[in-house]
């Protein structure tokens, strides 16, 4: 479990969140969305340490981070998984590569059984027998696939995605969406996603928090938002006619 | 400036850290070490036949009184390889070619979120990223400078071969004479700060770079502007202090 406890975040005078208090369940999919410059990027960079909130406190599991200095985090930085918007794959690094490289940092764990784990982690993203390949020479679906891979590695606790659908396909979309559930049920993990696709969030929004201006808007899962009468949630959630037309038949 | 100054220098400490698995970052110090040192040989083999070859000439061409023995040529093409040609110029286009390389690398990494994506499995970025290529540098420009002086020699006595504006035996002589091996120190003791200059400068550039492709070009460019301008300083330093 994360909690985040009145997260305030200022970047000179624009002060980007503004007390921002919740609890990211584990074993579920915690959505965080909003609009673009509603603060949900800035909101998991705070979570996972790339930013200094101005002003409140992150718990992974009752452990203060945000009081932590770098050295104290790495025990639980170990047990963080992120897949970035863009993957952020190593270039210069193979797909297997990639994979190993916080085994080989952070295990004692011989040549072999680190490459055992590397294959287990394609396999389950379906991409057996792609261990030799460089990220430029996959397709943006399959880049994804290897960044969440190698956010298994370590068999995380916490895993956190930022905009896992941007730049793919909706077929591929689901796919990733669909693996990402899977593997947050099948490992016990505590899920942060932040996303502005609606497919996700009716999809697999266990818990989702509304960021709105820099603050919680709205709370509650994905079966909530059709009766919810918070009007920021309906302008972002049914701004586009398909959704108004599958909310009247809700 | 100040503010510059000191996040260079933060960065720097960042950089040698305790690294969380020593054989992982000697790795990464192999890795660079063969693309500073063997990817730079082809253009610093080059530049130094040519250079010394124009040396010879040039100083051939200045001493031709028939006062001055024909012998002096070579010894002033020697010392000027040694102090000046080899280690200033050889940096200066390693600093085009290197450093604009680390920069872009770092740069690069730092806009597709490859340094975050460091930092959130627990590594020390700047450990991981920079100090490799910091060794890699002060260890493989000095030996770049010693293969570029000899190189700047044997393109001296080439010249004078093909020129015949000085016999090769005249030059050899000169070459051989009045050798002071302070000369060959200052030009180590020169590669090495140099060395330092260009991989925590360009480092420096690419590590903080913010936005995209466009910037990313403006950081090596940057990095290597700067590492030039620290270079011939340095280069004013050590000399004024050394000899």
């Amino acid at each position: 479990m994360i909690e985040i406890k009145d997260i305030y975040k200022t970047f000179g005078d624009n002060e980007v969140l503004k007390g921002i208090t919740a609890t990211f369940q584990t074993g579920k999919n915690n959505l965080i969305i909003g609009g673009s410059g509603s603060g949900k990027t800035t909101l998991l960079k705070c979570i996972v340490g790339l930013h200094e909130p101005t002003k409140g406190q992150v718990f992974f599991e009752d452990q203060n981070f945000t009081d932590m200095d770098f050295t104290e985090r790495v025990p639980i930085r170990t047990q963080i998984g992120m897949l970035f918007q863009n993957s952020a794959l190593f270039d210069s690094m193979t797909v297997e590569e990639n994979i190993m490289f916080p085994l080989n940092l952070f295990t004692t764990q011989s040549k072999a059984e680190k490459q055992e784990r590397a294959n287990f982690c394609l396999e389950r993203v379906n991409l057996k027998d792609k261990n030799k390949l460089y990220p430029a020479e996959l397709s943006g679906g399959m880049k994804k696939r290897v960044g969440i891979a190698r956010a298994l590695s370590m068999q995380p606790k916490f895993l956190f995605v930022d905009e896992p659908n941007s730049g793919l396909d909706p077929k591929t979309s689901i796919l990733i969406d669909d693996l990402i559930n899977e593997l947050t049920a099948e490992y016990e993990m505590t899920t942060v996603i932040v996303t502005h696709d609606m497919n996700s969030v009716m999809g697999i929004g266990d818990n989702i928090i509304f960021l709105h201006q820099g603050q919680k808007w709205w709370e509650g899962s994905n079966k909530d938002i059709a009766h919810s009468d918070n009007k920021e949630l309906n302008d972002f959630v049914f701004a586009s006619k398909f959704m108004q037309a599958a909310k009247e038949k809700l | 400036m100040f503010q510059s100054l000191g996040r260079y220098i933060f960065l720097l400490r960042l950089s040698f850290k305790k690294p969380e698995k020593f054989s992982v970052y000697w790795n990464e110090v192999m890795r660079e070490m063969v693309s500073v040192g063997i990817g730079s040989l082809g253009i610093i083999s080059i530049i130094s036949v040519f250079i010394g070859a124009a040396t010879t000439i040039q100083v051939a061409f200045q001493l031709s009184s028939p006062l001055v023995p024909r012998s002096i040529a070579g010894s002033i093409s020697r010392d000027s390889n040694i102090l000046e040609f080899s280690p200033t110029i050889s940096s200066l286009v390693l600093a085009g070619r290197v450093g604009s390389n680390f920069a872009s690398n770092i740069g690069t990494m730092r806009v597709t979120e490859q340094i975050d994506a460091l930092e959130i499995m627990g590594v020390n970025a700047p450990g991981y990223l920079i100090s490799p290529k910091i060794i890699a540098s002060i260890t493989m420009i000095p030996m770049l400078v010693i293969i570029s002086i000899c190189l700047g020699i044997t393109g001296g006595y080439i010249a004078c071969i093909i020129t015949g504006d000085i016999t090769p035996a005249d030059y050899l002589m000169g070459v051989n004479e009045g050798f002071d091996g302070l000369t060959v120190r200052v030009a180590l003791v020169k590669a090495f700060v140099f060395g330092f200059i260009i991989a925590s400068i360009c480092s420096y550039q690419g590590f903080y770079t913010k936005g995209g492709a466009l910037e990313v070009g403006q950081s090596a460019t940057a990095g290597v502007v700067y590492s030039c301008v620290w270079i011939l300083f340095a280069d004013l330093m050590i000399t004024s202090l050394m000899l």
